[in-house]
């Protein structure tokens, strides 16, 4: 049942059919039979999990249920569960049990949906392919020697393996539609401001958004909406009225204006990908939108300015793990100093050390100017080519990522490799547009390739249903691989 | 845009990260390669861009002035490597 | 003996916990003297994930500063991260204004005792004050040797205020501290209690030869939380600095702390490098946007300044101004005042300032009571300085009287003056019979004032007083026995 949408899950529920605890058992059943190859999941909270879905069951039964109630989901690891652990895929935090709920854990909780556990990701989601986890790699559901993409490696492997049929995630440059794009799913990342961040452990303040997987638009508006939400701890929580982004998923895609950036689709993407991209592009004005050509002059400055801006705040959010309050600390050491300075040198993975020297180095006196400044700049001009394009054009679209998933291990021996896998996603967050990635057909090796739209602010609903559109009309997106059971 | 060693050991002092001995070389040569990168940014002219730090133009929400917290201690230092009456114990801070 | 004039530059930089009810960034109470770590809540030990959201009444309270020291209040201003590490800074960083603080500008006007019972005008400029969360506490008695630290006062607003160096003398400095300490209670913003770390203050201190433009390397002085204690330490640095310069060292920027048992300053040793502190605005919080209309209601909820205030008594009650400064040295002693010479009338205001800053506030002193605890209300200190003004007592009964009044022997100077009979004795008639008895009495007085002896008419003028119990007119005994004398 759990492969069914949202809505006829919901509905099997309400008819009795199912219960929310034989939905809860069956998903727990499942990541104990596929999970040992996969590693999506850092934390299984069974006990958590069967209460929930008994709650679920007496709210179904007394009338009061909603759509997401008795539902099984994943949190990314990145989410803090009061009284479940909550690493941050880390050694910093492999011993932290939170004593609060994040907002979007709390929401989650009251619409009755059933967390079943934690999932895996990228260390403080810093990285594109969920290798760098104290849990160890993730692996790609359609082929378990390739990664699943990062950082929310771990949500998008769980629902691509059908292990749970939503998932939360995060995404700072891209870390929710890289990996629902490399797993065959659909992950969305809201406008900046929509999805509150409290709880939600800080990699970069001024980009990181909670986005949601699953294996439909449809399903994603569900999750989507009920996540989004003023919340008044959270001083960068926009206060405003948050449609459901379900609302237009009905419309047909006459009139629909996509702008194609030249810059998108110069070099830079394989050729089955670049193949399966012009095949569903072509496939949207099969169902009557019009293509038009836009320009991003500034894009291929994004990815400097990401790693500038990403790292700089990352370095000062990170300055809290220092073995006094919580998390790792180091056994031996002589004075103060050096307990800060072993305790995190043990608590943090190699990418983490970078990116906190690069960005400690960015904003140091002298540099500040030439760096910080400069990449805060630079955000401005890329999010003035968002404005100037959308004028032109409803939705941008384009590849996710540049390549299909490719070999663990094949690009952990140089960060700036990875790092230009992110071409197509990181000025997305500069700008704090919406977008998501939706499947759009399989590449080499018959692995999936993600179609990305981008839309103007707070158009979540637009993005949703031009993706539901495409897949009443195609089948990519249920397409699911073959796991092997343990 | 290339950092010295000296400029390593100096940037992980203030980060508080420990780095081994054999640690320093690998570490400067792959920030080095992340510099290059950010290097790339000079290529553009900036002169009168404001910077941007928020999508949107938004200010400051203000609370109001009142007591919402209660006491949370047990459950908050339930987490805490090492306390003591209360308080969180570090290595003696000699000033 | 110095072969050169030396002259001192100090500036001030001091920090006010507002009075507010919770803290700047939190939710959790500031209350005093609470159990350790009983007041932080999660935003206030930095838990992975918690966010600040801006306390209304800490901004309330820099506007009401700015106005109240004529200086600009910020329209925009921003909050900034000063990354340091140190246990008692749970972050890793502190969140405080930098580039853009909420007041800009000010000056305080002062009167600086010249140590040889009179005073002289000064005023001081100030170039900022910002909005800042205090640090929470370190414990260094054992504990194993290791330190106990309290988050409690974690979080705590403060208002940072920063002179320019306009000060040239201790003297200076206390001066303007106190004038800053009794103007920060007078607009309700603080409760400067110095024992519990309310009002603490920085001195920057630099010596240079007298005519120099170019200003010495100054050391800054911290954490000094008495008036007494800032005199000293800067009195000792100056000279510590002199004779440095003297004996042909040069002045290292450092940062000292005053040890009041030894009466010295003394380097920290902790202070490696100088800190970078790498500050960059905190991308979790958003500008701070006064607008004129929350400026012009603050405005029109000030009380009546200070400065304003000594104006008033100078011009309309003839006070001097160091009487007048004097008395509007705290609100609730100027209200005193100014109720005392609303029951007396305006005529007698110079009385009543006598009364109020002589025998009142001795007797304040003596006892460690606020003007607030007086036992003479302003009600019953202007009965008895009427009965002055209109001859009914003598200033040498008007203390017997003010003695019984403070004691509560009556309700009112006319109860006591009635029950003791203390009325001053004005019938020239009974005077005169007086006279007589004593110089009766006192023939040899007579005949040596006869004599020329100035000293023998003070003699019997002090007899007749002490005929009368004291009651007699003076200046009609003088008088009187003038006349019999011839």
């Amino acid at each position: 049942m759990i492969d069914s949408s949202l809505k006829d899950i919901a509905a099997a529920l309400r008819a009795k059919t199912v219960s929310a605890v034989e939905l809860a058992t069956d998903s727990l059943a499942r990541i104990q039979a596929r999970d040992g190859q996969i590693n999506a999941f850092v934390t299984v909270d069974e006990g958590g999990a069967l209460a929930a879905a008994r709650a679920a069951d007496a709210r179904i039964k007394d009338g009061s249920a909603g759509p997401l109630t008795g539902i099984p989901l994943a949190h990314k690891d990145v989410f803090c569960t009061e009284g479940v652990l909550t690493t941050c895929g880390s050694k910093m935090l492999a011993n932290f049990t939170s004593p609060y709920d994040a907002h979007v854990v709390s929401l989650l909780k009251a619409a009755g949906a059933v967390m079943v556990g934690k999932t895996n990701m990228d260390e403080f989601a810093m990285g594109s392919s969920n290798e760098s986890s104290h849990a160890g790699p993730t692996r790609n559901p359609w082929d378990t020697t390739k990664v699943p993409g990062g950082s929310s490696g771990g949500s998008a492997a769980a629902v691509a393996a059908r292990m749970v049929p939503i998932a939360t995630g995060t995404d700072t440059g891209g870390s929710v539609r890289q990996p629902a794009a490399l797993c065959g799913i659909t992950g969305i990342k809201p406008t900046y401001g929509s999805v509150s961040r409290f709880g939600m452990i800080a990699y970069a303040s001024s980009l990181d958004q909670g986005g949601a997987f699953a294996r439909s638009a449809e399903d994603c508006a569900t999750l989507l909406t009920a996540m989004m939400g003023h919340d008044p701890r959270d001083s960068t929580s926009l206060e405003r009225s948050y449609d459901d982004c379900g609302a237009s998923l009905a419309q047909p895609l006459a009139g629909l204006r996509i702008g194609l950036p030249r810059e998108f689709f110069a070099e830079g993407m394989s050729d089955d990908v670049r193949a399966a991209v012009d095949a569903a592009i072509a496939e949207y004005r099969r169902l009557g939108a019009t293509l038009v050509e836009v320009s991003l002059p500034n894009a291929r400055l994004a990815i400097p300015a990401y790693y500038v801006i990403a790292p700089a705040e990352a370095s000062s959010n990170l300055s809290r793990f220092d073995g006094v309050r919580y998390g790792h600390r180091a056994a031996q050491y002589t004075d103060l100093n050096d307990m800060y300075c072993k305790s995190r040198a043990e608590g943090f993975g190699p990418e983490v050390k970078r990116r906190i020297l690069v960005g400690t180095y960015v904003l140091s006196h002298g540099y500040y100017d030439a760096y910080y400044i400069k990449a805060q700049k630079l955000r401005r001009l890329i999010a003035q080519d968002f404005a100037a394009a959308f004028e032109q054009c409803d939705i941008i679209a384009g590849p996710t990522n540049p390549t299909v998933a490719y070999g663990l291990g094949e690009k952990t021996s140089d960060p700036v490799q990875m790092y230009l896998g992110d071409i197509y996603t990181v000025a997305v967050n500069l700008a704090g547009l919406p977008a998501l990635s939706h499947p759009a057909g399989f590449g080499a090796g018959g692995l999936p390739v993600g179609l990305q739209l981008i839309g103007k602010y707070f158009h979540e609903a637009n993005l949703l249903g031009a993706a539901h559109q495409f897949q009443q009309a195609t089948d990519w997106h249920t397409r699911a691989p073959a796991v092997q059971e343990a | 845009m290339s950092l010295s060693l000296d400029e390593v050991r100096h940037i992980a002092k203030l980060a508080r990260l420990e780095l081994a001995p054999g640690e320093l070389e690998a570490t400067q040569a792959k920030l080095n390669g992340i510099f290059s990168l950010i290097e790339e940014m000079q290529a553009v002219d900036t002169d009168g861009v404001e910077p941007m730090s928020h999508p949107q133009e938004l200010a400051q929400r203000l609370r109001p002035d009142a007591v919402t917290e209660t006491d949370r201690r047990a459950a908050f230092q339930a987490v805490a490597p090492q306390t003591e009456a209360g308080l969180y114990l570090v290595p003696k801070v000699i000033e | 003996m110095s072969r050169t004039d030396w002259e001192v530059v100090i500036g001030l930089e001091i920090h006010t916990q507002l009075n507010t009810q919770s803290k700047i960034f939190s939710g959790a109470s500031i209350a005093f003297g609470a159990e350790p770590n009983v007041q932080a809540c999660g935003v206030d030990i930095a838990l992975p994930g918690v966010l600040p959201v801006l306390n209304k009444g800490a901004v309330e309270r820099a506007i009401r500063f700015g106005l109240a020291i004529g200086a600009t209040v910020a329209p925009k201003s921003v909050f900034a991260r000063k990354n340091y590490f140190y246990p008692d800074l749970p972050k890793g960083y502190q969140i405080s204004q930098f580039e853009l603080p909420v007041v800009v500008g000010g000056h305080i006007d002062l009167l600086v005792p010249d140590g040889k019972g009179g005073a002289y005008e000064k005023r001081v400029n100030l170039t900022r004050a910002h909005l800042e969360e205090d640090a929470g506490k370190s414990l260094h008695e054992d504990f194993h040797g290791m330190t106990g630290i309290d988050l409690n006062r974690a979080g705590t607003p403060l208002l940072e205020i920063v002179s320019e160096p306009d000060m040239r003398s201790s003297a200076e400095a206390v001066a303007y501290a106190r004038a800053l300490h009794a103007l920060v209670r007078w607009i309700d913003i603080c409760d400067g209690n110095m024992q519990e770390g309310s009002f603490r203050c920085d001195a920057n201190v630099s010596v240079r030869p007298r005519g120099q433009a170019e200003f010495g390397t100054r050391r800054e002085i911290k954490n000094l939380n008495s008036f007494r204690f800032l005199q000293q330490a800067i009195d000792y640095e100056i000279q510590w600095q002199i004779d440095l310069i003297e004996d042909g060292g040069k002045v290292q920027q450092a940062t000292v702390l005053f040890d009041p048992d030894t009466g010295e300053t003394r380097a920290m040793r902790s202070k490696e490098d100088a800190h970078d502190y790498r500050y960059f605005p905190d991308p979790d919080l958003l500008p701070l946007v006064i607008d004129s209309a929350w400026i012009e209601r603050v405005k029109g909820e000030l009380p009546e300044l200070p400065a304003a205030l000594s104006a008033r008594f100078q011009g309309e009650y003839g006070l001097s101004a160091y009487d007048a400064t004097t008395l509007t040295a705290s609100r609730e002693t100027a209200q005193y005042y100014l109720d005392v010479v609303a029951a007396a009338g305006a005529a007698n205001a110079k009385t009543c300032a006598n009364w109020v800053m002589g025998d009142l506030a001795a007797r304040l002193n003596k006892a460690e009571l606020d003007i607030t605890a007086s036992p003479v209300s302003a009600a019953q200190l202007a009965g008895l300085v009427a009965r002055i003004a209109d001859n009914t007592i003598s200033n040498a009964i008007a203390k017997k009287v003010f003695e019984a009044l403070w004691s509560g022997e009556g309700e009112s100077a006319d109860a006591i003056i009635e029950a003791q009979g203390l009325k001053q004795v004005t019938d020239s008639g009974a005077i005169e019979a007086i006279i007589d008895e004593v110089l009766a009495a006192n023939q040899k007085s007579v005949e040596e004032f006869r004599a020329g002896k100035e000293k023998a008419f003070n003699a019997l003028v002090g007899q007749c007083m002490k005929a009368s119990k004291g009651k007699a007119n003076p200046a009609q005994v003088n008088e009187i026995l003038k006349k019999k004398l011839g």
